[in-house]
């Protein structure tokens, strides 16, 4: 491993040089360009999750239909697009987008550096990643379809193709969740060294931009929680082509160590997505509420202590798997108190908009959006935290509804707070405010639309695994039917609007109006740069001689004091 | 207002930031972190399932060589003390540097030839991957980390190769001695709970 040289003196020396196109786009090490091949995939990725939703939500609502673009959705079918559906949107989503393209995008701007510390490592990590997809996207089409066992896993449907149907398949898609952990990995490195290392002169620890700090916290969640997963991926997939029995009770191993290596993983991976968007939120309310980020240290504390705290938790996934009653007593406890640093993370960020000039731009709106839907998702999750409420909840709708109030915030409105906010800075052009408002109302009133009614439909004891509902005389009566078919129609119009937010990217992409250096008027160090920042992000590296929140600070002309500026 | 600019302008006023850690020896503590986690996870899994067996070994698997593997162990540590003793005479005198690093890599690969027999000896007596729990973890675990040893055997080697041309810088030695030290050090645990 080569040491990456630590002064800049080579700065001068970027982009003299005439890449083809090729190296340009695909052979690049530039963090900007790899930040952009993720935010690409991801994006790409995610429009294969939303026809995976699409396609199993018709069936669902009305059971055998035609689906348009995909035909008549089989039991195992079915199966098949739900499982890759939670993987896409997790692995190859949220992950992507949120660590990986604003963690290579933004920590080496907002830190005021050229490039991350190991490049090469760097756009090895974006190969991985993309190998990974191949090996997923090559296991549906294998003998026996993808993979249908659900995102989690869980022997034995996972470890025995008698059971799950997919031999091959079933392992494909271990591979390539394994590939994918390869390639964080090795981006979770880079962005905690260069974070630690290459920080400007002058920008202290409590300088650096929130969204840098959180990027990093999940970075090191996610190194410090894959460990077992992997471990556990191992042995399944000794299990599906070896023939061993590490979760095989017949042989003497044990189903239920999966679960725990799994979720030993599964839950600090809420927070490493989570954090992100709590960053770019705290970057954008900043800027459009004009004030300083209320509590700075105890917002970066608390992200320490629910780090820390979200390796406690895990086992509030498997109540009912099996596991002492006292055991689940502790998880109880342990889950219910990861609300309160969450809680308190919301109430300084209300805390930091009372009182502010507050405008109402597209990124604002999504990152308000952002803190109302979280906080649903939050509330809920302390039904299911309580182990005797979980008994009833678990595997319904409702903990479908919850998780998807948490998730929908962080992976979707975090993406498109984020996009909106730095796209100036990224491509060089605006975007339409006025399609991105619309864009913005015509995603969340369909969220909510698709969401409230499963809370409604999971405590009326809907159970999610179900593929046909009118087998079941108790679940489909009509006023349960009319609710899913209610949150689908809400899901076609929401996926609908997704088509004005395409349309918006590339034509603001291609012909949007320039953009200037520093259109929000925001002070962290990344507005400095041109836009978009040439390789080598600045002519010379900048000095930092204070916090990224001075807003409004009283006796000063403008109403903002970049990081960079010396008075 | 005025000490928090001026103790401000002091700290600018220096050079670019020299880091404490270097990059490459914090990029590879970091990935010990996870592996480390990785290793933890194999070994919890281990346990789980021994203490959930009524009987271990499990009915006609021989016993792991725990005494051979004592005198194994040995080695591989010797290995990490080799190590050292390389980083000492590397701070006085490169050239004297060549002997015991020259010695880390002889002891590690005897620690995996010598591993080697052993597993021949044990898929003789009965112990294959497949035969029980045991012997599935003991492969599986005990593999992994033969490979380990390999890799940072390549990784000491590319090091001895860069310190004859005289390239080997002193950050660098840092780098590969953080990934030996780890799988020096992850090995007696190993050995406690797999062999015991």
């Amino acid at each position: 491993m080569a040491t990456a040289p630590v002064t800049h003196h080579d700065a001068h020396g970027h982009g003299h040089h005439e890449e083809s196109w090729f190296v340009h786009y695909f052979w690049s090490t530039d963090h900007k360009m790899i930040a952009k091949q993720y935010m690409f995939t991801g994006m790409a990725m995610a429009l294969i999750g939303g026809f995976f939703a699409y396609c199993f939500r018709m069936q669902i609502a009305f059971p055998g239909i035609d689906v348009p673009g995909f035909g008549v959705v089989s039991p195992n079918e079915y199966n098949h697009l739900i499982t890759n559906h939670g993987a896409i949107m997790i692995f190859w989503v949220a992950m992507p987008v949120l660590i990986a393209a604003f963690g290579n995008y933004l920590i080496p701007l907002m830190i005021g550096c050229d490039d991350m510390v190991f490049p090469k490592l760097n756009r090895l990590s974006y190969q991985i990643f993309l190998l990974s997809i191949v090996v997923l996207i090559a296991s549906f089409f294998v003998p026996g379809g993808g993979f249908a066992g659900a995102w989690t896993m869980y022997p034995p449907l996972s470890a025995k193709p008698e059971y799950g149907l997919t031999p091959l398949g079933a392992s494909l898609f271990v591979t390539a969740v394994a590939l994918e952990f390869v390639a964080f990995l090795m981006g979770g490195i880079n962005f905690v060294t260069t974070a630690m290392n290459s920080r400007a002169p002058g920008m202290r620890m409590y300088d650096i931009p929130m969204v840098v700090w959180m990027i990093v916290i999940a970075s090191i969640l996610f190194m410090a929680s894959v460990g077992p997963l992997v471990a556990g991926a191992v042995m399944l997939l000794f299990d599906q082509n070896l023939g061993t029995a590490f979760f095989n009770p017949d042989k003497g191993g044990d189903p239920v160590l999966w679960q725990h290596l799994f979720w030993f993983f599964g839950h600090p991976e809420v927070y490493v997505v989570l954090l992100p968007t709590v960053g770019i939120v705290a970057e954008i309310i900043t800027v459009f509420a004009r004030k300083k980020l209320f509590a700075y240290r105890t917002v970066l504390y608390t992200a320490f202590g629910t780090g820390v705290l979200s390796f406690m938790v895990w086992a509030h996934h498997q109540f009912i798997a099996g596991i002492d009653p006292r055991m689940a007593n502790i998880f109880t406890i342990t889950t219910l108190l990861i609300s309160i640093p969450i809680a308190e993370m919301m109430f300084v960020y209300i805390a930091t908009l009372y009182g502010g000039a507050i405008t109402l731009t597209t990124p604002m709106l999504w990152a308000l959006s952002f803190i109302a839907t979280f906080l649903v998702g939050g509330v809920t999750g302390i039904f299911l935290g309580a182990s005797g409420a979980d008994i009833y909840l678990h595997d319904t709708y409702f903990v479908l509804a919850h998780f998807h109030y948490t998730f929908f915030p962080i992976a979707i409105i975090g993406t498109f707070a984020g996009l909106s906010y730095w796209f100036p800075k990224m491509f060089g052009r605006m975007m339409n405010e006025t399609l991105g408002k619309i864009h913005f109302w015509g995603t969340i009133i369909p969220f909510n639309c698709i969401f409230i009614p499963l809370f409604v439909l999971g405590a009326a004891g809907e159970h999610r695994r179900i593929f046909d509902y009118t087998n079941f005389s108790e679940l489909a009566r009509p006023e349960l039917r009319q609710l899913d078919q209610f949150a689908t129609i809400s899901l076609l119009v929401m996926l609908g609007f997704q088509v004005l937010f395409l349309f918006n990217l590339f034509y603001s992409l291609f012909w949007g109006p320039k953009a200037e250096k520093n259109p929000w008027k925001a002070n962290t160090l990344e507005w400095t740069a041109d836009s978009p920042p040439p390789h080598g992000n600045w002519p010379e590296l900048p000095r930092v001689y204070r916090g990224p929140y001075e807003y409004s600070v009283p006796g000063r002309d403008q109403d903002y004091w970049p990081q960079n500026a010396q008075n | 207002m005025a000490t928090y600019r001026s103790s401000r302008m002091q700290v600018v006023a220096d050079a670019r930031r020299t880091p404490l850690v270097p990059n490459g020896v914090m990029g590879m503590l970091i990935f010990v972190m996870t592996e480390l986690m990785l290793f933890g996870g194999f070994l919890s899994a281990f346990t789980i399932i021994k203490s959930g067996s009524v009987v271990w070994p499990p009915p006609g698997q021989p016993r792991l060589p725990v005494e051979e593997t004592a005198f194994n162990t040995a080695l591989l540590l010797l290995s990490g003390a080799a190590l050292f003793a390389t980083r000492r005479a590397f701070q006085r005198d490169r050239a004297k540097a060549r002997l015991p690093m020259l010695a880390a890599m002889l002891l590690a690969a005897a620690f995996v030839a010598l591993q080697g027999r052993e597993w021949l000896a044990l898929l003789g007596q009965g112990l294959t991957l497949t035969s029980s729990s045991l012997g599935s973890f003991f492969f599986l675990i005990i593999g992994l980390h033969a490979f380990h040893v390999a890799v940072a055997l390549a990784m000491l080697v590319h090091t001895f190769v860069r310190l004859q041309r005289g390239w080997l810088a002193s950050s660098q030695l840092a780098t590969t001695e953080v990934f030996w030290y780890f799988v020096v050090g992850v090995w007696p645990a190993i050995y406690a709970v797999v062999y015991q």
